[in-house]
């Protein structure tokens, strides 16, 4: 570990520097297998850029012992990372049309690769969008990149919360409220991530804006012990989130959304 | 290792002697051998010196919830279905070490890649389909399992054709016997209600090939190849009488009938024991343990697991799958039907065994009959006419 | 200068409304303009307008009478603001505040209830479309009671 920042309440960011000085190359919206020694591994996305795996990043929210366990993490401490697994954003399929990334919460940190990747290369897309919305003001995180993307001309920032703290002056509802309303369908593909909810209302409404589903991708999650599709924990009936995602084309994952305890 | 090769794959005839000189010719090339044993009132697979191991005259008796040993007053020594625990400890063990923590205590290190040779001995054909279904899991995607691999090349098989199903057993619903044809070192066919105790030895493998070569053996008769093939025909007709599965798109039937009441009628029934999973020859599921023991260090685990277990399917703070109707629909689902789109076959492999060991008695067969029946969708007759 | 029947025919909230219904229902409207920070209406206060949106935001708060409270949503161009207008006793129950400059078509309730009482065809068309915000706005609270975000165990 190298550094620990605080992006939010109960969420990190974790910046890791190879033991043996062999960087971890990943694409955007990989995970790896994570955890402090002693205790369980979970999969986190990388969060970092792509192009500069050799200091790793993983934004982490602690909800268990295992992700407590990581964003207690001190400098100098020794973090296990195994991967990097499963199938990515694959944002480089957008080129020639316009992005819209929309990012619900932490889901913003799975979504930050491909964002840095797009505004790496930007010339070779279209018209670039962020829609990211939270709970509540203090939930926001990467707040300073943020405000930096949102102060360049060539991309459109929109951030919302679902319920406001007194001085939050910004903008109050849904993520779907946020969505531009002159999507050109033909030549747009969202990449959606966050709460499943919020990710299958986000794709409906895609969707009801005449986007074809394949053009809208999401990223799934599920229990995961070996990442690597043989300890069956993450299946959703035939698929395996760790091997076939975690990011799946949402004409893939519509109807298996709409199943209950599948 | 298992599987047909360009050689002259003859069958000989093997009597008692024969067959304790195939066991001799194993343990010669290093083998420690496991065969069927009695204990605890079951027949289960465990450590045999010779043929006076074997189960002689033991046979069983199998229905939904209800296992006991009979006595056949034949000689055979494979005279029951199948053995009540599967051969999937020896390839897939219940418990085995991922990685060991370095002297540094924490860096881990990955045991190394050795398995000592094992032969099993009097493997069914469910059971050889079986380990092949593992195999597809294991071996032939992405990421291979290095223990499963190693272990399975450390294997020799000796498969018995079946003469007495239980009434449990549908491996002929499944296409999976109960005939060997693929996937074994030597296959034997036991002789007894024909002239002396004998055995028809096939050959399945280069290896097992080269095994027989050793024994005293004769050439198979026509009168020996005819009883052998009458011994696989009255196990199709006896099961013939049982249950079965009818298979035509079962895959489609269970996708679509996620709602089906018969999820809620089953689970009014299904304690989550678990034992299904732990009797299945092809369930595969495991989690990881953490374990510091004071003499070894901190070691991390690969322990079986089952769907039925709540944490199974754990997300955040509750589970994906949190009433047993969800977990026993899953299983039922992923045997049957999502199984078929991960790996190309069944994941069933009509062993009964779930059937078997089931305290509630559930029957597979009856459940997807059930599905099957109230939902209208048409079977093979209908699709044809 | 566009007429107040362009106005109305162009917001996206009254799609589809045929002209002799617009102009029915413009003869309610005038145009208005809001400075960023300007209140449309207070919590309390008679609810004797709604006001359909064409550019700008404006956000709907409840404050205590140190003005101090949370902004509970935020309407949009092409989005109605108010609801209480229709349902007596006609008092608003939320303050509504220009986040950004606003132009707005402004309708007088008491006009617009009183075309709808002796028009009901007209009346139903333009309940169908508050019917509408309504749905998104019940919508939109529920989904955000949810929590979806939320951190098992608090936080």
């Amino acid at each position: 570990m190298r550094d620990n920042t605080v992006e939010a309440p109960q969420t990190h960011t974790l910046l890791l520097e190879p033991s043996d000085g062999v960087a971890l190359t990943f694409a955007p919206g990989q995970f790896t297998m994570l955890g402090r020694p002693g205790h369980a591994e979970i999969p986190i996305s990388v969060s970092g850029a792509a192009d500069h795996p050799e200091l790793l990043e993983h934004t982490v929210r602690a909800v268990g012992d295992a992700s407590a366990a990581l964003i207690d993490a001190r400098p100098g401490d020794v973090v296990l990372v195994r991967g990097p697994y499963g199938r990515g954003w694959e944002i480089a399929d957008a080129e020639g049309g316009d992005v819209l990334i929309v990012a619900g919460g932490i889901g913003l940190a799975p979504l930050r690769p491909a964002i840095l990747e797009v505004l790496a290369h930007r010339e070779r897309y279209g018209r670039v969008t962020l829609v990211y919305g939270s709970r509540t003001p203090d939930q926001l995180i990467f707040q300073e990149e943020l405000e930096r993307w949102r102060g360049r001309f060539d991309v459109d920032v929109a951030v919302t919360v679902d319920s406001a703290t007194p001085g939050w002056r910004g903008h109050v509802g849904l993520v779907t409220s946020l969505l531009p309303r002159d999507v050109d369908a033909d030549s747009t593909m969202a990449f959606v991530c966050g709460p499943e909810i919020m990710m299958r209302l986000t794709a409906d409404a895609l969707v009801d804006a005449e986007l074809p589903p394949g053009q809208v991708r999401v990223s799934m999650e599920r229990n995961m012990k070996c990442g690597i599709g043989l300890c069956g924990h993450c299946q959703l009936r035939e698929l395996f989130i760790c091997v076939d995602g975690p990011v799946f084309g949402y004409q893939r994952v519509r109807s298996l959304l709409l199943g209950r305890g599948l | 290792m298992s599987g047909a090769g360009q050689h002259d794959d003859a069958p000989v005839v093997l009597d008692v002697a024969g067959l304790q000189a195939l066991l001799g010719a194993l343990v010669g090339r290093g083998y420690a051998l496991i065969g069927p044993t009695v204990r605890g009132g079951a027949v289960v697979p465990g450590p045999i010196a010779s043929v006076d191991d074997l189960p002689s005259g033991v046979g069983d008796q199998q229905e939904p919830g209800h296992y006991r040993l009979t006595a056949t007053g034949r000689t055979e020594f494979f005279g029951y279905a199948a053995p009540a625990i599967s051969w999937k400890p020896f390839l897939f063990p219940a418990e085995r070490v991922v990685w060991r923590a370095a002297d540094d205590g924490t860096t881990p290190v990955a045991p190394p890649e050795s398995a000592p040779r094992q032969a099993l001995i009097g493997v069914r054909a469910c059971d050889l389909s079986a380990i092949q279904v593992q195999d597809r899991v294991f071996l032939q995607r992405e990421h291979v399992d290095p223990d499963y691999a190693t272990r399975r090349m450390s294997t020799f098989i000796v498969a018995v054709g079946c003469a007495h199903p239980a009434s449990t057993c549908f491996c002929t619903s499944m296409g999976t016997g109960p005939v060997p044809d693929a996937g074994y070192d030597i296959s034997l066919t036991e002789l007894v209600d024909t002239g002396a105790h004998r055995f028809v030895a096939t050959p399945g493998s280069p290896l097992g090939h080269d095994v027989l070569t050793e024994l005293p053996g004769q050439a198979v008769g026509s009168d020996d190849l005819a009883a052998a093939d009458h011994v696989g025909a009255q196990a199709v007709a006896a099961m013939g009488k049982g249950l079965g599965v009818d298979t035509f798109d079962l895959r489609d039937l269970l996708y679509a009938n996620a709602e089906h009441l018969r999820w809620s009628e089953v689970a009014e029934r299904c304690l989550a024991c678990s034992n299904c999973t732990m009797a299945c020859p092809t369930c595969f599921c495991v989690t990881a343990v953490d374990t510091s023991d004071l003499g070894a260090g901190p070691a991390r685990l690969s322990v079986w697991d089952s769907c039925f277990a709540e944490g199974h399917s754990m997300l955040g703070d509750r589970p994906v799958r949190s009433t047993t109707r969800t977990r026993y629909r899953q299983w039922l689902t992923h045997k049957f039907a999502s199984w078929i789109d991960q790996f190309g076959t069944s994941g069933c492999v009509g062993c009964g065994r779930c059937i078997t060991w089931c305290p509630a008695g559930i029957d597979v067969r009856e459940e997807l009959a059930a599905i099957r029946e109230t939902t209208g969708s048409p079977g093979p007759e209908e699709a044809r006419s | 200068m566009k007429s107040i029947e362009q106005l109305l025919a162009e917001n996206p909230f009254f799609e589809g409304l045929d002209d002799e219904t617009l102009t029915t229902i413009a003869g309610c409207a005038q145009n208005v303009h809001l400075r960023e920070g300007e209140t449309l209406f207070q919590a309390d206060d008679l609810a004797d307008q709604c006001f359909v949106l064409r550019t700008g935001r404006v956000a709907l708060e409840i404050v205590d009478s140190g003005g101090h409270g949370m902004i509970v949503d935020t309407v949009q161009a092409g989005d109605l603001v108010g609801l209480a207008w229709l349902v007596p006793p006609y008092r608003w129950d939320l303050d509504a505040r220009a986040v950004e400059p606003v132009n707005a078509v402004a309708f007088d309730a008491m006009c617009l209830r009183t075309k709808c009482d002796k028009d009901p065809r007209v009346g139903y068309l333009l309940m169908q479309r508050v019917a509408g915000t309504m749905h998104d706005r019940i919508r939109s609270a529920r989904v955000r009671l949810l929590d979806v975000y939320g951190v098992p165990g608090g936080s």
